[in-house]
C-alpha cells in the first residue's frame, strides 16, 4: 500500500540548538482525514513545514504519496496545498489575483487558474470580494482566502495548519462541512488545531506530538473509547427536591431542575433515567459536558511531560 | 470496526517508486509569466513612486547640468557636455530602479512572508530568480525608456549601436536585479536594503563616469576608477549611444556576462541552502 504521508525517523535541530523532532515515525493512509495534535511548541508545526518545503529536516526520510521528498521534491509540491497558521498572501492584491496567481506557480494557464478561483470564491463565499483588496478582508475571510489558494491546483493532500483560528462558530462549522466534502472526494487532509471538538469532528486517525516524539498514533475511535469517565447534564421536567441514589455513579443537583451525573466507562444512562423515572422525573434534554478529546489529550501529554521528567 | 492506523516500515532498498520530476517545460513557462506578470504589476500599480521619481530627477540633473553648469564644461571627448550626461543618466536610473525593483519586492515579500507562496510551489530555484530578474529588468528598461523620453527634451539623442544599446541596458538591469535579491535574501529589517544601495551604490554610480570621462582625471585616479565595475557599463553604453567609451568596448561585455553568471550562481545557492528564507 503507498501511503499518503510516511515520515521515518524524522529530526530536526534549529541553529542554536533547539530540537523540535526527536525522530518521529507516522503514516497517514490516503483519503485520512488525520489531526496533528499537540500543546503549543510541540512540533506540529515543524513537521508541516518540512512537509511543505518550508523548513530544512536535520535527519529522516519523509514520502507523500511514496515519493521522496528529498529527490522528487518539485513533484511532490504539485501534491501538496497548504493552509499556514499566519496569514502569508501579499495583502497589497485583489482576493482574485492571490488565488490566480498561486494557480500559476502551480503551472495552471491564467484561463484555468481563473475558472479554479471562480469556483472556489464561490463556494467559499468569497466571491463578491473577488476585486477588493485582500487587507481589507475580515479574519475569517482571509482564513477561507487561504483555503482557496491552496485548493486552486486540486492537490491531493491538503495540509491546514490551525484553520479556524479566530473565527466565528457559525463560520467555523461551514468551514467543517466544506472540508468534510472536500475529504469526501478523495483528498487526504492533515489538520493541526488547538480546537479539540474539531479534531474529534473531522478526523478518523490521530497522532499526538510532545516534545518532538509522537506520544500517540492511533484511530479516533480507539482512542475516545479509553475515557474512563464522562459527565452528563440532565435537565428535569420538574425541580430535584433531594439528591436520587444512583448506584456506582456520582451525581449532584447544580440548579433546581438540573441534575450532573459522572458515569465510568461501561455504565449504561438508562439506570440513571429508571431512577429518575421512579421519582416521576422526566429528563427532557440532556448533554455531554466532557470534551472526551480535551480529558484525553491533556492526560496523555501530562504522561509524557512526566515521564520525560 | 475501529482499527489502529497502519504504522511505517523502514523503506525497502529498490522498492522506491520511479522518480517523477515536476512541472512540464510549458508549466514552467505559465509560472514564470505569471510571477513575471505580477512583479510588473506591482511595481506599475505604484508607478508615482518606480516610474515619475526618475523622471523628475533626470529633469533636475538636466537642468542644473546640463543647461546651467553645461555651457561652462564645454565640449567633452568632442561631445557637448549635455550629451555627454545623457546614457550615464539614463544608465543610473536603470540601475538604481532595477536594484530598487527587485531588493523592494523580495524583502517585502519575505517579510509579509507570501515568499512562502513560491517557495511551497513546484517552480525550480531557477526559474523563481528568473521571474525576479525579470521583473527587475522589465522595470529597468521601463525606467530607462521612460528616462530617454524626459532627454529628448533637453538634448540631442544620438544612437551609435542600437542593439549594443539595448544589450548593454538589459544586461545591466539583470546583474543589478541580482545584487538586489541577493541583497534582500541577506536582509533582516528594511535598513538592511538601504545599505548596499546608499553606500556601496551609489558612490560607485557618481565614481564611475556619468558626469565625467576619467581622461579628466589625474592618472591616480584613472588608476582607481579602473577599479569600479560600474564604469565599464557606464562606458559601454556611451559607446552604444555616441560612440566614445572610456574603456575597450568588449570589456563592458565580459564584465556584464562574468557578473550575470556569479551572481546568478550565488543566488541559486543561496535559495538550495535556504539561507535567509528557510529554517
Amino acid at each position: 500500500m503507498t501511503f499518503a504521508v510516511e515520515i521515518y525517523r524524522l529530526k530536526k535541530t534549529y541553529a542554536g540548538g533547539v530540537e523540535a523532532l526527536k525522530g518521529i515515525d507516522l503514516a497517514i493512509e490516503p483519503g485520512d482525514f488525520f489531526a496533528l495534535l499537540g500543546p503549543n511548541g510541540a512540533g506540529k508545526s515543524t513537521t508541516i513545514s518540512i512537509l511543505c518545503s518550508l523548513v530544512n529536516k536535520s535527519e529522516g526520510v519523509v514520502k507523500v504519496f511514496g515519493h521522496d521528498l528529498d529527490t522528487e521534491r518539485n513533484w511532490v509540491k504539485m501534491q501538496i496545498g497548504v493552509v499556514p497558521q499566519e496569514f502569508n498572501f501579499n495583502q497589497f492584491e485583489p482576493v482574485e489575483e492571490v488565488v490566480i496567481n498561486q494557480g500559476g506557480f502551480y503551472g495552471l494557464t491564467r484561463q484555468k487558474a481563473r475558472e479554479r478561483s471562480e469556483i472556489l470564491l464561490k463556494q467559499l463565499g468569497l466571491w463578491d470580494k473577488r476585486k477588493t483588496m485582500s487587507r481589507q478582508l475580515s479574519g475569517g475571510m482571509k482564513r477561507r482566502l487561504m483555503i482557496a489558494r491552496a485548493l486552486v491546483h486540486e492537490p491531493r493532500l491538503l495540509i491546514l495548519d490551525e484553520p479556524t483560528a479566530g473565527v466565528d462558530i457559525e463560520l467555523r462549522r461551514g468551514m467543517w462541512q466544506f472540508l468534510s466534502d472536500i475529504n469526501a472526494a478523495g483528498t487526504t487532509i492533515i489538520l493541526t488545531t488547538h480546537y479539540l471538538e474539531e479534531a474529534e469532528q473531522l478526523c478518523r486517525n490521530i497522532a499526538i506530538i510532545n516534545e518532538g516524539r509522537i506520544i500517540k498514533h492511533t484511530n479516533m475511535r480507539d482512542l475516545l473509547g479509553t475515557v474512563a469517565q464522562e459527565t452528563f447534564v440532565l435537565y428535569c421536567n420538574q425541580a430535584i427536591v433531594s439528591l436520587p441514589v444512583i448506584p456506582a455513579a456520582d451525581a449532584r443537583i447544580i440548579e433546581p431542575d438540573v441534575l450532573e451525573v459522572d458515569l465510568v466507562q461501561g455504565q449504561s444512562l438508562s439506570e440513571v433515567f429508571e431512577v429518575l423515572r421512579g421519582r416521576g422525573i422526566e429528563v427532557v434534554r440532556m448533554k455531554n459536558k466532557t470534551n472526551r478529546l480535551e480529558e484525553l489529550f491533556l492526560k496523555l501529554v501530562n504522561q509524557s511531560n512526566e515521564a520525560s521528567q | 470496526m475501529s482499527r489502529r492506523p497502519p504504522q511505517p516500515e523502514l523503506p525497502i532498498s529498490g522498492a522506491f517508486p520511479k522518480p517523477r520530476r515536476g512541472l512540464s517545460p510549458a508549466q514552467m513557462w505559465h509560472a514564470f509569466s505569471m510571477l513575471l506578470t505580477r512583479e510588473v504589476l506591482r511595481f506599475g500599480r505604484i508607478w508615482v513612486q518606480t516610474i515619475l521619481p526618475p523622471m523628475i530627477m533626470t529633469s533636475l540633473y538636466f537642468i542644473v547640468f546640463g543647461h546651467l553648469i553645461g555651457p561652462r564644461v564645454g565640449k567633452i571627448e568632442g561631445v557637448p557636455y549635455i550629451s555627454f550626461l545623457v546614457p550615464g543618466l539614463i544608465l543610473m536610473s536603470v540601475i538604481t530602479q532595477s536594484y530598487a525593483n527587485v531588493v523592494s519586492s523580495f524583502y517585502g515579500a519575505k517579510f509579509a512572508r507570501h515568499i512562502e507562496e513560491l517557495l511551497v510551489s513546484p517552480m525550480p530555484h531557477w526559474l523563481i530568480v528568473l521571474g525576479y530578474l525579470a521583473g527587475g529588468v522589465a522595470r529597468g528598461l521601463a525606467v530607462g525608456a521612460a528616462v530617454t523620453f524626459v532627454a529628448v527634451f533637453f538634448a540631442k539623442i544620438q544612437v551609435h549601436d542600437f542593439t549594443a544599446l539595448i544589450f548593454v541596458m538589459v544586461l545591466t538591469s539583470a546583474v543589478f536585479s541580482l545584487g538586489g535579491m541577493i541583497n534582500a535574501i541577506y536582509a533582516n529589517s528594511f535598513d538592511h536594503i538601504s545599505i548596499v544601495p546608499t553606500f556601496v551604490l551609489t558612490p560607485l554610480t557618481y565614481l564611475g563616469g556619468v558626469f565625467y570621462s576619467i581622461q579628466m582625471l589625474p592618472p591616480f585616479w584613472q588608476q582607481v576608477s579602473l577599479f569600479n565595475p560600474i564604469l565599464y557599463i557606464i562606458s559601454g553604453f556611451r559607446h552604444a549611444m555616441l560612440g566614445i567609451s572610456d574603456v575597450p568596448v568588449y570589456s563592458t561585455y565580459l564584465i556584464l556576462i562574468a557578473a550575470i553568471i556569479v551572481l546568478y550562481s550565488f543566488t541559486l545557492f543561496l535559495f538550495h541552502r535556504g539561507i535567509g528564507m528557510r529554517g
